[in-house]
C-alpha cells in the first residue's frame, strides 16, 4: 500500500538541505572569511573598468604598493555616509581601489561624478563574482591589502574617522 | 534584577513546551483523559511564561537598562520611546524572542478557541506546537540569548538602533511578518496531527482553514508594509527588490496562497486532500527556512543585520528534523488518504488544480533564484547571481494564464461544466476588459507599450469576471438587490482577494511602464518641468531632531498653473551611528505619486535631487490590503463560528 511518490518531497529537501549545510560545515560562511582570507592573495578575477567596458583588470592590479580595496553600491546608504570619508583618505594620498558591487554601472558613474571619485581603479563586478570570492556580504566593506597582494585586515561597515583611529589606522601604517 | 527574571522565565517557557510535548501525548497514546486536558493548561502556563519575558525585555528597553547586552547595542537614551520598544526585534535576539512569543500566542488562541473540536485532536495538536517552541527556545537560550548582561562594566549609553528602522513602518511590519510566518505554524500542526492520526478528511480541512486564512492575512499585510517600507525609507523608489530576505517571505506567501485555494476545495469536494497536506507543510518549512536564511548568513544581502554560522547550523539542524521529519511522516501515513469525490476536465477543481500549480511554479521561481548562486557555487560552477530581470521575466509569463484562469475560475462549476455555457459571458468579459483597458490607458498612458496593455488588460478581465460573477450569483433566484445581500462572507472573500490581485496587476503594470526618475541638479531657485509638474527648489534649512541632524529641502510644487503641495525632502546624519540617511518627501495621490529625494551638495552649492514621478504605485498596496480584507471576511464566516453546524457535519463525517 506504501506509495513511492509520497517520499519525492522528502528526497527533494535532504538533497536540498544538504547543499545548504555544506558552505556552513566547511566554515566556508561569509562571516567566517575574516580570517580564512586574511594573510591570503587577493583570489584571482577579471573584471571591467567602471567607465570603460573594453578596459579589463585582473588580481595584479593588487601588487606593488599597500591599498585599500572598498566595496561599495549606489543602493548603500551606508556608503553614501562613507562617500566623503573616503575622499578625505583619498586626498591624504592614500592609494584607493573601488569594487562596485551588484549596481547599475549607469547609477554608479553618476555617483561618481557626483560625489567626486576617489578611487585610482574603479572595479565593476555586477554579477557580484569577486564579491562572493571575498566574501563580501554587504556594503560597505573595506580590505587592506599590503604589496606583495596580500589580504591583512577586513573591516565590514562604513569606514570614519574613529574607525580609521582606533583600528585601522595602526595595522595600515605597519603594513609593507 | 529583572533581566535574570526574564531569563529564568524564557528557561521556564522551555521546560513547559517540553512538557506539553511530552504529556498530552502520553495522555492520546495511554486514554489518560487527565493527561489530554493538560495540554491546554500546559500551553497557557508556557504563553504567561514567556509573555513575562518578552514584556521584561520590552520594559529593560523602555528604561534604558544598557546594562543588557542587546540593549546596549540596539537601543540609546536619545531614542524616541516608541522606538526603543520597536528596537526589541531591532536585531536578531530579540526578533527570535518576538517569533516564540508569536508562537505561544497563536498556540494559546489554539487552546482556547478550539472548543468544538476533541479533546485529543487538540492536544495533538498543542503537542506538535510544544515541538516546534522547545526547539526555539533551546535555539534562543542556546545561541541568541537577549538577557546577556554586560557587567561588570556597562556603558553609560547604548550604540542606537539602526537608523533604518527607526521608523513607523518598521514598528508594524516584523510582528505583522512573523505572526504570518508563525501562523502558518497552526496549519502545520494540524497537518502533523491528522497525519498521526490517520485521519484526513474534509472535517480536517475545516478546522485548518480559518487558521492558515489568519496566517496569510498577517502575511499578506506584513509583506506590503514591507514594501511599502522598503518604497519610502529606502530613498531608491522601488518597491520590490527580490532581496533574498523578500523573498524568504514572499515564498511561504505563495505556497498559503496555494494551500487557502487548496483546502477549499478540500473542504468542499474532499479531492486533493493529500496534496493540501504537503501545501500545510510546506508553507511553514518555507517560514522556516526563510528564517533560516535571515539568520545563518548565508545569503549575500542587503538586509544583512545579523548572521552568525553556529546559528545558521542550529537552524538547520532543527529545520532537517522538523521539516525532513514531518515530510517522512507524510511519505508513509498520506498513501492512506483517498479521495473520494470525482471530477472532470472542464470543473472548478481542475482549474483551482491549475491556480496552485501556477503558484507553485512561482514558487520554485523564486526557491531556485533565491538558492541557486549558492548551490551553483557548492558544485563548482563559480558564483553567479540571479537579478532582478529573471524574476521579471518568469513572474511576466506566469501571470497571464494566472491571471485568465483566476478571472474564469468562479464561473466554473465544481465536478463539471459545460464549455457551450460559457461562450457567452466569456465574449462579454472579454468585450468590456478590452473596452476597460482601451479607455484606462487612454487616459492614464502617455504611450503605449505591449506589456502596459497586457497587464492592464489581464487587471480587468479579472475585475470584470468577478463583478459578473457576483451579478450572477446575486439574481440567481433574487432581484440583484436582495440577492447582494444574500451573498455569503465567504463568498464576498472569494471576490474581494480576485479584485485586490487586480489592482495590484494594474498598479505594477502603470508603476513599471509609466515611472518617470530624473536625477537632476538644481541650485536654490531653480526649478525642473516634467510631466505637466513644475518643481521649485524653494529654499535649503536644518533641523535638530532627537537623535539626528537633517538638512531639509523644501520644493513647491505646481500642476500647469496651479500651486499643488508643498514637499520637503530629509537628509538625516544620525548622531551616534555616523550614519546618513534619506528621507523622501512624498506626495502620495490614488493615481500617482511624486518622490523627491535630496542628494549631496555638490561643490559649487547646487544639490543632487532625484525627483520621481510613480503612477499607480499606492495600487500595488492597495491590492494586498484588499486581498487581507477578504481574508478577514473568511474568517469571520458563519460556518466557523456556529457550534451546532458545525457539529452537525462533523457527525456526518465520521458516519
Amino acid at each position: 500500500m506504501f506509495n513511492k511518490k509520497l517520499l519525492i518531497p522528502f528526497v527533494i529537501f535532504i538533497i536540498g538541505a544538504a547543499f545548504l549545510a555544506t558552505p556552513l560545515l566547511k566554515g566556508s560562511d561569509p562571516s567566517k572569511l575574516e580570517s580564512a582570507l586574511v594573510g591570503k592573495a587577493v583570489p584571482d578575477f577579471t573584471l571591467q573598468d567602471i567607465y570603460d567596458e573594453n578596459k579589463q583588470y585582473d588580481a595584479s592590479i593588487f601588487k606593488g604598493q599597500k591599498m585599500l580595496l572598498n566595496v561599495w553600491a549606489t543602493w548603500c546608504p551606508t556608503c553614501y555616509a562613507e562617500h566623503k570619508y573616503l575622499n578625505e583618505l583619498a586626498n591624504q594620498g592614500l592609494y584607493i581601489v573601488g569594487m562596485n558591487y551588484k549596481d547599475d554601472r549607469k547609477k554608479a558613474i553618476r555617483w561618481l561624478n557626483d560625489l567626486h571619485d576617489p578611487y585610482k581603479i574603479s572595479l565593476y563586478d555586477d554579477s557580484g563574482m569577486l564579491g562572493m570570492d571575498l566574501g563580501v556580504y554587504g556594503a560597505p566593506e573595506t580590505f587592506l591589502i599590503d604589496s606583495n597582494g596580500i589580504i591583512r585586515y577586513r573591516h565590514v561597515g562604513d569606514l570614519n574617522q574613529q574607525v580609521w583611529d582606533d583600528k585601522i589606522k595602526a595595522i595600515y601604517e605597519e603594513m609593507e | 534584577m529583572l533581566p535574570e527574571i526574564g531569563q529564568f522565565t524564557l528557561i521556564l517557557a522551555c521546560v513547559l513546551s517540553f512538557l506539553q510535548i511530552v504529556y498530552p501525548l502520553y495522555g492520546v497514546y495511554s486514554g489518560h483523559q487527565g493527561a489530554i486536558k493538560s495540554a491546554k493548561i500546559l500551553t497557557t502556563l508556557q504563553f504567561l511564561a514567556v509573555a513575562c519575558s518578552f514584556l521584561i525585555l520590552a520594559y529593560s528597553f523602555l528604561i534604558n537598562d544598557f546594562t543588557v547586552t542587546y540593549i546596549a547595542i540596539n537601543s540609546n537614551s536619545a531614542l524616541p520611546w516608541y522606538y526603543r520598544l520597536s528596537a526589541v526585534w531591532g536585531a536578531h535576539e530579540g526578533s527570535l524572542l518576538l517569533w516564540v512569543f508569536l508562537l505561544a500566542l497563536w498556540s494559546i488562541a489554539v487552546a482556547l478557541l478550539s472548543k468544538r473540536l476533541p479533546a485529543e485532536s487538540v492536544a495533538r495538536v498543542l503537542a506538535v506546537l510544544g515541538v516546534l517552541a522547545f526547539g526555539f527556545y533551546l535555539f534562543v537560550i542556546l545561541t541568541s540569548n537577549p538577557f546577556e548582561r554586560t557587567l561588570p562594566t556597562f556603558p553609560i549609553d547604548g550604540r542606537d538602533l539602526n537608523p533604518l528602522l527607526q521608523d513607523f513602518g518598521l514598528v508594524i511590519h516584523p510582528p505583522m511578518l512573523y505572526m504570518g510566518y508563525v501562523g502558518f505554524s497552526v496549519a502545520f500542526a494540524f497537518a502533523i496531527a491528522a497525519l498521526l492520526e490517520g485521519r484526513l478528511d474534509s472535517a480536517w480541512a475545516k478546522w485548518s482553514r480559518p487558521w492558515t486564512m489568519a496566517a496569510w492575512v498577517f502575511l499578506t499585510i506584513g509583506i506590503a508594509l514591507g514594501s511599502w517600507w522598503a518604497y519610502y525609507e529606502l530613498g531608491w523608489g522601488g518597491w520590490w527588490f527580490w532581496d533574498p530576505v523578500e523573498n524568504a517571505s514572499f515564498m511561504p506567501w505563495l505556497a498559503g496562497t496555494a494551500l487557502i485555494h487548496s483546502l477549499a476545495v478540500s473542504e468542499k469536494r474532499g479531492v486533493f486532500k493529500s496534496w493540501t497536506v504537503l501545501l500545510a507543510l510546506s508553507a511553514f518549512s518555507l517560514s522556516l527556512l526563510g528564517t533560516f536564511l535571515v539568520r545563518s548568513g548565508v545569503l549575500v544581502s542587503v538586509h544583512a543585520f545579523a548572521s552568525d554560522p553556529t546559528r545558521g547550523l542550529f537552524i538547520l539542524g532543527f529545520l532537517v528534523l522538523v521539516i525532513g521529519g514531518s515530510l517522512l511522516l507524510y511519505a508513509v501515513q498520506a498513501s492512506k488518504v483517498k479521495s473520494r469525490g470525482r471530477y472532470q476536465l472542464a470543473s472548478r477543481e481542475s482549474l483551482l488544480l491549475l491556480n496552485n500549480i501556477l503558484l507553485i511554479a512561482a514558487l520554485i521561481v523564486v526557491l531556485l533564484g533565491t538558492l541557486l548562486p549558492l548551490v551553483h557555487k557548492e558544485i563548482g560552477l563559480g558564483s553567479i547571481s540571479i537579478g532582478e530581470p529573471f524574476f521579471n521575466r518568469m513572474f511576466t509569463i506566469l501571470v497571464v494564464p494566472f491571471a485568465l484562469f483566476l478571472g474564469v475560475g468562479s464561473l466554473f462549476r465544481w465536478k463539471r461544466q459545460s464549455l457551450e455555457e460559457l461562450r457567452k459571458p466569456l465574449a462579454l468579459i472579454l468585450m468590456v476588459s478590452v473596452l476597460s483597458t482601451i479607455v484606462f490607458l487612454f487616459v492614464f498612458a502617455p504611450s503605449l507599450t505591449w506589456l502596459a496593455i497586457l497587464g492592464t488588460f489581464l487587471g480587468f478581465w479579472v475585475i470584470v469576471a468577478v463583478a459578473y460573477e457576483i451579478y450572477l450569483r446575486a439574481t440567481h433566484r433574487h432581484s440583484f438587490k436582495v440577492g447582494l445581500m444574500k451573498l455569503g462572507n465567504s463568498h464576498w472573500a472569494m471576490s474581494l482577494g480576485h479584485l485586490g490581485f487586480a489592482i495590484m496587476i494594474i498598479g505594477i503594470t502603470m508603476t513599471q511602464n509609466y515611472s518617470i526618475e530624473k536625477d537632476v541638479k538644481l541650485a536654490v531657485g531653480e526649478d525642473i518641468t516634467f510631466e505637466q509638474y513644475n518643481f521649485h527648489f524653494d529654499h535649503v534649512t536644518s533641523l535638530q531632531g532627537q537623535n539626528y541632524t537633517a538638512t531639509v529641502g523644501t520644493f513647491s510644487v505646481k500642476q500647469g498653473q496651479q500651486h499643488i503641495v508643498v514637499m520637503k525632502a530629509e537628509k538625516r546624519i544620525y548622531t551616534v551611528q555616523r550614519m546618513a540617511m534619506t528621507e523622501a518627501a512624498i506626495d502620495a495621490g490614488f493615481t500617482r505619486d511624486l518622490y523627491i529625494a535630496m542628494g549631496e551638495q555638490l561643490p559649487d552649492g547646487a544639490w543632487a535631487v532625484r525627483i520621481y514621478y510613480k503612477p499607480f504605485i499606492r495600487w500595488i498596496w492597495l491590492g494586498p490590503l484588499i486581498m487581507a480584507l477578504g481574508g478577514l471576511l473568511m474568517i469571520g464566516d458563519r460556518r466557523y463560528r456556529s457550534k451546532k453546524e458545525t457539529m452537525k457535519k462533523v457527525g456526518a463525517q465520521h458516519v
